[in-house]
């Protein structure tokens, strides 16, 4: 508590002002998701129109009479969010009212590279001037865990757990920035948790450029990774300095930035802290797995010069 | 001033006069010549609007949906496989309680692939809470697109429209149609104007999660405003009647039905061959008419059941099957009249499926055999040689 | 007027749900070696880390004692221990 007294704190949390997501929601203790959210609406200010896919980001902040957003704000389905928002930045020119606000669509990994991509891809192809973020926490979460198109390779999840005769889900993370990439549009970047700062510059810098905008930010989920809540930025980073998870920006096509890794770390400082991938190191044969992990990051740290 | 003109473009002229502010749609036929029309009004300056190329039907439904939460108003049109693809985003602009207007070229549903008219692509909506109107002819459909607008913008009803015009034969039909001076429309159709839309003004949170202690009420509510417009489409029929000088919409239609001891009941363009079997058999001297149903959600129970019950037999004649069970509108009409004082025999036919033709003739063998014997799922002008039969 | 109830809900109500009850451990300001990093207001998922001048707090109807706030701390000022009711 504030030693100068109440009314010196009440003014403070005032002027901080909770931000534009209120707390009160939902969210899981240590949610990765809700702190990248809460970043970039902080970062966008408060002229933004925003629109939701179904998930955790709706299911915890939405629980009918509250809600936990300061800003308009429209949940439509699950594969819609960037259709809906396409429809609301028309409108906006339509009715005059473009300098009102920015629109900013959101969804998670599931909404955006599985269920959602056919709308995603229409509203980039249109040239929509809409931000849209992807909050990757590498699997369906609301719904249990489940495997998306951008959950990693051997990562545990209900639908691709490992077992007697599994590792795990044995596919690769779909390449969704690069997919945004070869549809022309302006803006394309990675971000993490891990690094709020760059997080907030890349949602400024996005929002001042005109067109459609993709950003995916790498979020932990404690519940489905299965590691401590307290661990969430630390796993973040881990998967960054790793090299599992590039963080980079791409202007019209062109990587023009990334964000090099000072102290590479081996794979297994990262994966050692999640339950999801325990079984990398108690199944009998576990030291190929990890190489063919380690395989995924020295390609990444290869490819974008990390 | 009246124009021979092709339906679809009966469409786009009443769309254009409505001022929409943002049309999105994907091209199926037979609706395509609708969006075509519209893109080119667009293109040449004869309409303000944001014309939305998407990727899918279910984008185009969502494009309209956002636009119509910010308060915008838009327009829609789609077909068969295109309404099925869009039918999750209509029962959530019905939830989310959005006036989006949707005309549906009706066709048949695969499979196999038809493209040709049927009523099947419509009923498989017709639980989602929005308004379904059906028309029987051109003039009839222009006039239906204003009083739609009027009908799902009232702030008591707020629900999304769907217009039901029969593929090809209506859309691809040239008929007479008198369209509307801009300035009337204008006077009868007002700017949109919702108390609660996205902006940062008001910033609200539409679109939230219900738990059970709260949906139920939100489903009644949702059936208490889409009974309400009942009463709505009759009053917007009236003020139509007022601004433009012919009456034109409502529940029903009562045709020759006075004193008739026969009623077909039928919804579309067959009600236009039905009227002139009608007139041919009153003039043999048969009590005979027929009642068109024009709004098919809401049903509008107590005037089906008032226009029928002093009639003996009722022929249902449809253009879709509940598979598995019996005719749509038959099993409406049966529900609305059981348990009533009076009770006509009815007997339902399924006719026209993936754009069968239904000449006079079959019209009235169809009556001659619903006349005689109750029956049901009577499948008319079916042909033995391709069902294994001779 | 379609009403708001089921449809809409009032912005930033949340706040009237008392997350706080949640938690098992609170955390723990020490103010020794705090050096106005921020760190803590940014990386607290829920934003409910508040201060200025070397003095902050957790709004303790909130805290849901997820700890991130303590481990990221860079002079490890701020202690997470399991709160006795």
């Amino acid at each position: 508590m504030a030693k100068d007294g109440p009314t010196v704190e009440k003014k403070i949390k005032e002027e901080v002002v909770e931000g534009l997501i209120a707390p009160g929601h939902k969210a899981c203790s240590g949610c990765g998701l809700v702190l990248a959210a809460r970043t970039v609406m902080n970062a966008a200010g408060k002229d933004v129109i925003a629109t939701a896919a179904t998930g955790c980001l709706e299911v915890f902040s939405t629980s009918y009479p509250q809600s936990a957003w300061k800003m308009p704000w429209i949940h439509s389905l699950f594969e819609n969010s960037s259709a809906v928002a396409a429809g609301i930045e028309v409108a906006l020119k339509a009715l005059g009212r473009e300098k009102e606000a920015k629109v900013i669509a959101q969804g998670g990994d599931g909404a955006t590279a599985d269920i959602g991509i056919g709308c995603l891809s229409g509203m980039f192809e249109r040239g929509h001037n809409i931000l849209y973020i992807c909050y990757d926490n590498e699997a369906y979460m609301n719904t249990g865990v489940q495997r998306s198109g951008l959950t990693p390779f051997e990562a545990w999840t209900s639908t691709s757990p490992s077992g007697k005769v599994s590792w795990g889900n044995q596919t690769n993370k779909k390449n969704m920035p690069a997919i945004a990439a070869a549809h022309g549009i302006p803006y394309v970047a990675t971000a993490s948790v891990a690094y709020l700062k760059d997080l907030e510059r890349k949602v400024k810098k996005a929002l001042d450029i005109v067109g459609p905008k993709y950003l995916q930010i790498h979020c932990p989920c404690p519940l489905g990774w299965a590691h401590e809540p307290y661990d969430t930025i630390k796993v973040a980073k881990l998967a960054v300095q790793t090299g599992l998870i590039p963080i980079y920006e791409m202007e019209n096509g062109v990587v023009t930035s990334v964000r090099k890794i000072a102290q590479k770390k081996p794979v297994e400082e990262y994966l050692k802290l999640q339950g999801r991938f325990k079984h990398l190191f108690k199944k009998p044969g576990f030291e190929e797995e990890l190489k063919r992990i380690q395989a995924i990051a020295d390609e990444n740290i290869k490819k974008f010069n990390l | 001033m009246r124009k021979v003109i092709e339906g679809s473009m009966a469409v786009a002229e009443a769309v254009k006069v409505c001022r929409p502010h943002v049309i999105s749609a994907y091209p199926i036929t037979p609706q395509t010549h609708i969006v075509e029309n519209l893109s080119q009004f667009v293109a040449d300056g004869e309409l303000k609007a944001e014309f939305v190329n998407v990727e899918s039907e279910f984008g185009a439904a969502s494009v309209v949906l956002g636009a119509s939460a910010t308060g915008a108003r838009v327009f829609s049109s789609t077909s068969s496989q295109g309404l099925l693809l869009m039918a999750e985003v209509i029962f959530n602009m019905a939830g989310l309680r959005l006036p989006v207007i949707i005309t549906i070229a009706n066709r048949a549903v695969s499979a196999p692939i038809n493209i040709w008219n049927d009523h099947q692509d419509a009923m498989t909506v017709r639980d989602s809470g929005a308004i379904m109107l059906f028309a029987e002819d051109n003039q009839e459909v222009a006039d239906m697109h204003l009083q739609a607008y009027k009908i799902a913008e009232h702030p008591e009803i707020m629900l999304p429209v769907l217009i039901n015009m029969d593929g090809f034969i209506l859309t691809h039909a040239f008929e007479p149609v008198e369209l509307f001076d801009q300035k009337m429309a204008d006077e009868f159709l007002p700017p949109y104007k919702p108390e609660l839309y996205l902006t940062t003004k008001n910033p609200l949170t539409f679109g939230v999660l219900a738990e059970p202690d709260w949906y139920l009420e939100t489903r009644y509510r949702l059936q208490k405003a889409i009974e309400a417009s009942l009463d709505m489409i009759e009053e917007v029929a009236n003020q139509f009647n007022k601004t433009f000088g012919r009456y034109s919409g409502g529940l029903v239609e009562n045709y020759r039905l006075d004193g008739a001891e026969t009623a077909v009941v039928a919804m579309g363009s067959v009600v236009g061959t039905i009227k002139e079997v009608i007139d041919d058999l009153r003039e043999k001297g048969k009590k005979i008419g027929a009642l068109k149903v024009r709004s098919y959600r809401p049903f509008p129970k107590a005037a089906i059941y008032d226009a029928l019950k002093d009639v003996k037999n009722v022929v249902v004649i449809e253009k879709a099957i509940s598979l598995g069970a019996t005719g749509i509108l038959y099993d409406d009409l049966k529900a609305t009249i059981y348990g009533k004082p009076s009770q006509p025999k009815i007997s339902g036919f399924i006719a026209g499926l993936g754009g069968r033709d239904i000449p006079k003739e079959s019209i009235v063998k169809v009556i001659e055999k619903g006349e005689a014997q109750v029956v049901d799922n009577v499948f008319v002008d079916l042909k033995e040689y391709l069902i294994g039969g001779k | 007027m379609p009403k708001p109830e089921g449809i809409v809900s009032r912005p930033g109500s949340s706040k009237e749900y008392k997350t706080g009850a949640w938690r098992t451990k609170k955390p723990i300001f020490k103010q020794i070696k705090c050096n106005d990093c921020r760190i803590c207001v940014a990386v607290c998922p829920d934003g409910i880390i508040f201060g200025a001048n070397k003095k902050y707090w957790a709004d303790l109807d909130y805290c849901k004692g997820c700890g991130i706030c303590a481990e990221e701390c860079p002079v490890k000022d701020i202690e997470m221990i399991v709160e006795v009711k």
